[in-house]
């Protein structure tokens, strides 16, 4: 008899679940997976390196592409290490205003992940309508920073520019004018800040929409209960956070137990799961969302009812206004120096770490006193979650392996770096 | 009508009369290629409202070109042969899976006196053709010599399988009470005088809804397209088809899904009966309208499962097919018996 050998299957890079360039190396007993072999490095940029080598400002947009679908808060960890070393803390408003956008980075992070994991898993929908809510947010960020993904909108000392007080409205197009433009408009007459606030009461809803087609139905829960249960000491031994942990039942949130910028003064439940599988991780994000929504709710009321400056005012981190420097030398001086040779960051070392969407994103940052930082680690939750892929899927589907990865929520710009 | 038509054809001898076949065969098999190239159209427009966008609007008015601007190009497109296939096989699996496709259709009647053929085992030769076009998706994911292609291949030969049995099971039950093979008497079977509730939907309901999620199994569209599976296993079977090849897999699965469509209404829901009772005026007359229409709701709703669905399982799929279907198939052929036998729900006119 022909001895019965198994299948090694090449699961990406290029495959359609991949998230990106995922390359899982697959042995298979028919459709049951025996070793799982995840491959990294396809998406290596050498973000860590280019960062040794240029001033400390010029790498913030670096940061944006690391984990390109929640864009500032990976911002938020690097200048949260640089402001660390220099010992500038930034005003409560540009606090407030980089809470605001956390949490939106989470609504736009977790929006891309339901719309994948569902996608994945074969529900078409769902993926439009999150990316329907998407756009929405994506036009609050280009309506602060200028572009919809890379941001480069925190800086050490504060954030970029204040929030705009007219939010950009739709032009006119072939598809879109008249009274179909007005309603797209409707919501768009006010500040950022009202469209924020218009936001968060309707995507309750919206998020109740993606429920009533994935939490009850059937065939998702088929699909999703009970697989990939994580044990929440394993969870803890593979350095898993965010929601893959507090799937597990692990209440671990740097947002309540580290604080960082204003999360002390918000008002807000950290969700839990209680079987660590993929439905319950599911269950965190959903509830992760309208929490989000409650945090931006709160800041978008105090960010109204407190203007103030969003950046610190000295001219060695920040630069001067723009009016200041056409009459004042010292202002023009200022400015040439802060965007050529940048700031010398004091000698010593500091880890800064947010809590991202995918879990704890972390800087751990050198300085040997130059205008260069002397090492830049990046600690991406995606890299330690991706290791216990093995341990994980062994002895699932192929199929499984799918809803895996989508609950991973990989993205390779993190893992890779 | 066609009677001087088909006469003079005959006076010809036997090469008249394959000319005639050939000329009916063409008036049914150019409509239904027709009917796929809407049908497309229509899935990607309905796709697109539920989907909050706007589907295919460039080509022609309203995007309705589009379909055959995209079979254009497929044709036009170089067609690859992967260098370690089996080349014959890979190129004759695509016409194994269209031929049973399109031969189906020859015993579909239409209106009374429109069927192309007539058969008394009318019923029979169609599982036989529903059940020939799996042999097309294994041979390609075989031919093929890819890992993914294999796997759907065998997803869909274990898939197809148990839902032929369930299919069969609910056709078993049409069978009972129609007393025929013969699919113009199954639908004559059901005419009555409660319009819409003398239609074998009613008493056979446990097979009628099994017919139609076998249907959808037996033609891989979602929940049950894991002989696709794209986001597992890329495209399954036809995973390395391109050009014209793909071409026809994708002919092929649409024509079935409008076959299967018009077979529901068929056995099920009464084919060109009116779902008046026959003695109301006008709206009670039957006519070929009918059928189309209750085929247009089936075709409608492969569209909506598609929207709404997520994915099952490969061995869900199973589990649902051999657990709940095939049981509840064989209680409810028992269940048919009785009501035959009893006559009730107007049932057992044909013993």
């Amino acid at each position: 008899m022909q001895e019965i050998k198994n299948y090694t299957i090449n699961f990406g890079p290029q495959h359609p679940a991949a998230h990106g360039v995922l390359r899982l190396v697959l042995e298979m007993d028919g459709e049951t997976v025996v070793r799982a072999d995840p491959h990294i490095g396809l998406l290596h940029r050498g973000t860590e390196k280019l960062a040794e080598s240029k001033p400390f400002n010029h790498s913030i947009g670096y940061m944006d592409r690391l984990d390109y679908v929640s864009m500032m808060c990976n911002e938020h960890a690097y200048v949260r290490a640089i402001e660390n070393l220099m010992g500038v803390a930034p005003p409560e408003r540009a606090q407030y205003i980089r809470t605001l956008f956390d949490e939106v980075t989470r609504i736009l992070n977790h929006l891309m992940w339901i719309g994948s994991n569902a996608l994945d898993l074969g529900a078409m929908a769902v993926f439009l309508y999150a990316f329907r809510e998407r756009e929405e947010l994506m036009d609050v960020y280009e309506a602060v920073s200028g572009t919809r993904m890379h941001a480069t909108y925190y800086r050490p000392g504060g954030v970029y520019r204040d929030l705009p007080g007219q939010m950009p409205q739709h032009k006119e197009s072939r598809w879109h004018k008249g009274e179909d433009l007005k309603r797209r408009n409707a919501r768009r007459e006010g500040s950022m800040l009202d469209f924020l606030d218009d936001f968060a009461d309707d995507f309750p809803h919206r998020v109740d929409e993606y429920e009533t087609l994935l939490t009850d139905n059937r065939i998702w829960k088929q699909r999703t209960v009970g697989i990939g249960v994580v044990a929440p000491e394993q969870a803890l031994a593979w350095g898993m956070t965010g929601p893959m942990l507090r799937g597990s039942g692990i209440e671990w949130d740097l947002r309540k137990k580290q604080p960082y910028a204003m999360y002390d003064k918000i008002d807000f439940d950290i969700p839990v799961g209680v079987n660590g599988d993929c439905y319950d991780r599911y269950l965190v994000r959903v509830a992760e969302m309208r929490q989000s929504t409650r945090i931006v709710k709160q800041c978008v009321a105090w960010l109204r009812a407190n203007p103030g400056p969003v950046i610190v005012q000295n001219y060695k981190v920040a630069p001067p206004h723009r009016e200041e420097m056409k009459e004042s030398m010292e202002a023009l001086i200022h400015h040439f120096k802060l965007f050529s040779e940048g700031y010398c960051v004091p000698e010593g070392e500091t880890y800064a770490a947010v809590e991202a969407p995918k879990g704890e994103f972390g800087c751990y940052l050198v300085s040997d006193g130059a205008n260069k930082p002397f090492r830049v680690h990046l600690r991406a939750p995606g890299f330690a979650h991706l290791s216990s892929m093995d341990a994980i899927v062994k002895g699932h589907l192929l199929a499984d392996v799918v809803a895996m990865i989508g609950t991973y929520d990989v993205v390779f710009g993190e893992i890779d770096r | 009508m066609f009677d001087p038509v088909r006469n003079w054809f005959l006076g010809f001898g036997d090469l008249g009369l394959v000319v005639w076949l050939v000329i009916l065969i063409l008036c049914i098999a150019v409509p239904v290629i027709l009917a796929v190239a809407f049908y497309v159209w229509w899935e990607r427009k309905v796709l697109g409202w539920m989907h909050v966008r706007m589907g295919p609007n460039s080509v022609g008015p309203a995007g309705l070109a589009q379909t055959f601007a995209d079979v254009f190009k497929l044709l036009f497109k170089e067609y690859l042969l992967p260098a370690k296939s089996s080349k014959l096989l890979f190129v004759l699996a695509p016409l194994i899976a269209l031929v049973p496709a399109f031969a189906a259709w020859a015993v579909i009647p239409f209106d009374q006196q429109v069927v192309l053929s007539n058969a008394n085992a009318g019923l029979l030769y169609l599982l036989a053709m529903t059940s020939m076009g799996v042999y097309g998706i294994i041979i390609a994911g075989w031919a093929s010599n890819s890992k993914y292609a294999m796997l759907g291949a065998m997803r869909s030969a274990a898939q197809v399988v148990s839902y032929e049995i369930c299919a069969g099971m609910a056709l078993v039950g049409v069978l009972i009470c129609a007393g025929s093979l013969n699919m113009t008497d199954i639908v004559n079977a059901q005419s009555g005088a409660y319009g819409i509730f003398s239609w074998f939907w009613l008493p056979l309901l446990p097979l009628f809804v099994i017919y139609f999620v076998s249907g959808v199994a037996e033609t891989n569209r979602l929940p049950f397209d894991m002989a696709e599976g794209e986001s597992e296993i890329v495209a399954g079977f036809h995973v390395e088809y391109s050009g014209a090849p793909f071409a026809v897999f994708f002919l092929t699965e649409y024509a079935n899904m409008i076959l299967i469509s018009f077979l529901a209404s068929v056995l099920f829901l009464g084919g060109w009966l009116s779902p008046f009772p026959e003695s109301w005026p006008l709206v009670g007359i039957a006519g070929w309208w009918w059928l189309f229409g209750k085929a247009f709701f089936f075709a409608f709703l492969y569209l909506w499962f598609r929207a709404a669905f997520p994915r099952y399982r490969y061995d869900q799929i199973m589990r649902l097919g051999w657990k709940v279907f095939i049981p509840i198939a064989l209680a409810w052929i028992g269940v048919a018996g009785v009501l035959v036998y009893f006559g009730w729900f107007g049932l057992g006119g044909a013993r």
